[in-house]
């Protein structure tokens, strides 16, 4: 009887993993679907999609359209190629997810091993900051931005993104050194390490983890941002999401599809890379984060 | 003056004053231990003498100069932490340097430092070691290196082994013991384990409440505790305290209660203090500690003063050195320690020698010790 019932637990057990596994499978199939035809479209001549093979492998394989979306498709009125809205968003995002992690992490610090009267409310406000729809701050930050001079440029471009994340990254580090014994800061002011050299030499040794979480996430958010690339820094100074809309909507006469594909897998590349390079850290460092925070 | 002074120091949080008026002033050499419950303020005692949180008011002296407002790196101390705070991502010998390297000290004295303590501490083949690395032992050992290599005027202990295993703890509290034997230095430290406090001091503050009860010699708090407080804290079993009435007459002073028969006993007290006198027809408590507490033949020879009574044994515990017998004298349940064979078993009478020369006497009002 027991052997019997025990036999059929693991029949059960083996019909719904195999179920389990099937159902997975479909869905990365369908969320792999999309890549797949922008993949597909863009390593294949113009005519070929239009035939309306969209789902089709290319017969005629070709990086053509991949060379024309990176040097000489249009943008706009020039003939450019994304190639120089690449490097502006590069130009924005570097320094953007530069300044934004390294005062996320001061925040975090200041606010868990610095604690001053008010600096709960402080923090409260700070993340509020991260709930305020992007369609609200357009116009002041419009007129601040024109107040500084940085209308237009990378810069300016830099400062609204710098602003926006900080809100962020204060609270991924904060919630991380909330975590971190106070009194290990407490053993290194008695050793005679100051304010910076606590930070430098015992915190951000230990801050791995949620330095490539805040990093990664800002990145993305920075890297894909839209709207705020289409308000302040429309023209030749243009991050690359911006360029790739223009791509899309400036073709005169036929619409070059493939190239729009292989111009949209070069926006979205970055990205990519950055989850190839630091996925497995940056599940880890969300885990540490929330578990111990 | 001391070596360090700790003058009407009192803390609060807000409007809430956790320490009141504190005053303690700690010899060159000394080994100070604050003992007390947890949450009493012990911790925050020492962490203002580290610096660690700011004076409220009064102030805290270190070799005469005033060191409130002073910074915890220039006030020459050196604490070793409950958690040990051993910095992670550095070696044992890093972490060992830190605080020389902070203080500027050039890297060949700092290696030199860090050598003898490591040979002090039998720490050497760890030093190239992570502290995740350690067991607890050697991190504790790390710990006080860390502490040891400033050469500091006072050393702060907060609970340093409340993380360890019983037996290891043992054996960390002789260490310590002959550490401050071999080295002299001034400590400080802080525990909620009266043993550990009894064993390891030269002088003990017992605690409560953000008020120090009582400061004085392991032996003067045992024997002589300042009150109830004292008295039941300090020591295990805890003392026997048993409602007494006083009666005077003449040049005696008795302590008046029943056995567990109801008849009526009376106990002279030794050498009665005046004060004693006047609470003549008064209901007090008498504190009897259980090794004061004995059969006949195991009471203290050199005692001047031994009262024996006959009661009824309700529990025995063998202790292996000794057995605990209960009994139950004034409606108090009674601990004596007698001899490991003695021979009582639960329902039977047996005799009890009270030493009277370490009877403490306590007024149940102001739970005072009337001295
Ligand atoms: N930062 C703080 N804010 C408010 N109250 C505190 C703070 N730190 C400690 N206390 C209070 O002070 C008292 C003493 O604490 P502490 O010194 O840590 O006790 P312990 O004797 O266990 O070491 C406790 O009642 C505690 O609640
Ligand atoms: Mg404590």
């Amino acid at each position: 009887m027991a052997i019997a019932s025990s036999d059929t637990a693991i029949r059960t057990g083996r019909f719904t993993r195999t179920l389990i596994y099937v159902v997975l499978i479909l869905f990365v199939l369908f969320y792999m679907l999309p890549l797949y035809v922008m993949l597909v479209n863009s390593v294949k001549p113009l005519g070929e999609i239009t035939g309306g093979g969209m789902m089709s492998l290319p017969t005629a394989f070709t990086l053509e359209p991949w060379a024309k979306a990176w040097s000489t498709a249009q943008i706009g009125v020039e003939p450019t190629g994304l190639q120089p809205y690449f490097w502006n968003s590069i130009s924005m995002v570097v320094p953007a997810v530069v300044i934004s992690t390294t005062l996320g992490a001061l925040n975090g610090y200041i606010l868990t091993k610095w604690r001053f009267r008010g600096d709960t409310i402080l923090f409260g406000l700070m993340l509020f900051s991260c709930f305020i729809p992007f369609q609200i701050v357009l116009i002041p930050m419009a007129a601040i931005l024109g107040k500084l001079g940085l209308s237009g440029s990378t810069a300016g471009l830099v400062l609204v993104h710098v602003v926006y994340g900080v809100g962020f990254s204060t609270l991924y580090f904060r919630n991380y050194y909330a975590a971190f014994p106070t009194e290990l800061v407490r053993a290194a002011q008695i050793d005679g390490a100051g304010f910076f050299q606590i930070f430098w030499r015992i915190l951000l040794p230990s801050s791995g983890p949620i330095i490539v979480v805040c990093v990664i996430w800002q990145f993305t958010n920075i890297w894909n941002d839209f709207l705020f690339g289409a308000s302040f820094a429309s023209g030749d100074g243009a991050p690359m999401t911006v360029a790739l809309n223009n791509l899309v909507q400036s073709s005169t006469g036929v619409k070059e599809y493939n190239v729009h594909f292989a111009g949209a897998i070069l926006a979205a590349m970055p990205t990519l890379l950055v989850y190839i390079v630091a996925g497995r850290y940056f599940v880890r460092g969300l885990m540490a984060g929330s578990v111990k925070g | 003056m001391g070596f360090l002074d700790i003058n009407n120091v009192t803390k609060s949080y807000g409007t809430v004053e956790v320490l009141h008026r504190v005053n303690i002033a700690v010899e060159e050499g000394e080994f100070l231990v604050l003992v007390g419950p947890s949450g009493c303020g012990k911790s925050t005692l020492l962490n203002m003498i580290a610096g660690l949180e700011e004076i409220t008011s009064g102030d805290i002296r270190i070799k005469d100069s005033v060191m409130n407002g002073v910074h915890p790196s220039n006030r020459n101390i050196a604490m070793v932490f409950q958690s040990y705070a051993l910095y992670p991502n550095m070696t044992v010998g890093q972490n060992i340097t830190f605080g020389l390297e902070m203080h500027g000290v050039p890297k060949p004295e700092r290696e030199k430092a860090m050598a003898d303590v490591a040979r002090l501490l039998q720490i050497e083949q760890l030093l190239d070691r992570k502290p995740g690395q350690l067991s607890g032992g050697q991190r504790q050992r790390v710990a006080m290196g860390r502490a040891l290599v400033r050469n500091p005027d006072v050393f702060l202990f907060d609970e340093p082994l409340s993380n360890l295993d019983a037996k290891l703890r043992v054996d960390m509290r002789t260490e310590i013991k002959k550490l401050h034997q071999k080295l002299g230095t001034t400590i400080v430290y802080v525990t909620h384990d009266q043993i550990e406090a009894m064993t390891l001091s030269t002088r003990i503050a017992v605690m409560n409440g953000g008020y120090v009860q009582q400061l004085g010699t392991p032996k003067e708090i045992y024997d002589t505790p300042a009150n109830l407080f004292v008295a039941t804290f300090m020591g295990s079993p805890s003392m026997n305290l048993i409602n007494v009435t006083v009666q005077v007459d003449g040049n005696s002073v008795y302590a008046k209660t029943q056995n567990d028969q109801g008849k009526d006993l009376r106990l002279a007290l030794y050498e009665p203090s005046e004060a004693l006198k006047a609470f003549d027809g008064k209901d007090v408590i008498l504190g009897v500690r259980s090794e004061a507490l004995t059969d006949v033949e195991g009471a203290d020879q050199r005692s001047s003063h031994v009262e024996v009574i006959r009661n009824t044994v309700t529990v025995t515990e063998p202790a292996g050195s000794d057995t605990f017998v209960a009994t139950t004298v004034g409606g108090a349940e009674c601990v004596a320690r007698m001899r490991a064979d003695t021979d009582v078993s639960p329902g039977q009478q047996a005799e009890f020698a009270f030493n009277m020369e370490k009877a403490v006497v306590f007024d149940p009002e102001t739970e005072n010790r009337i001295q």
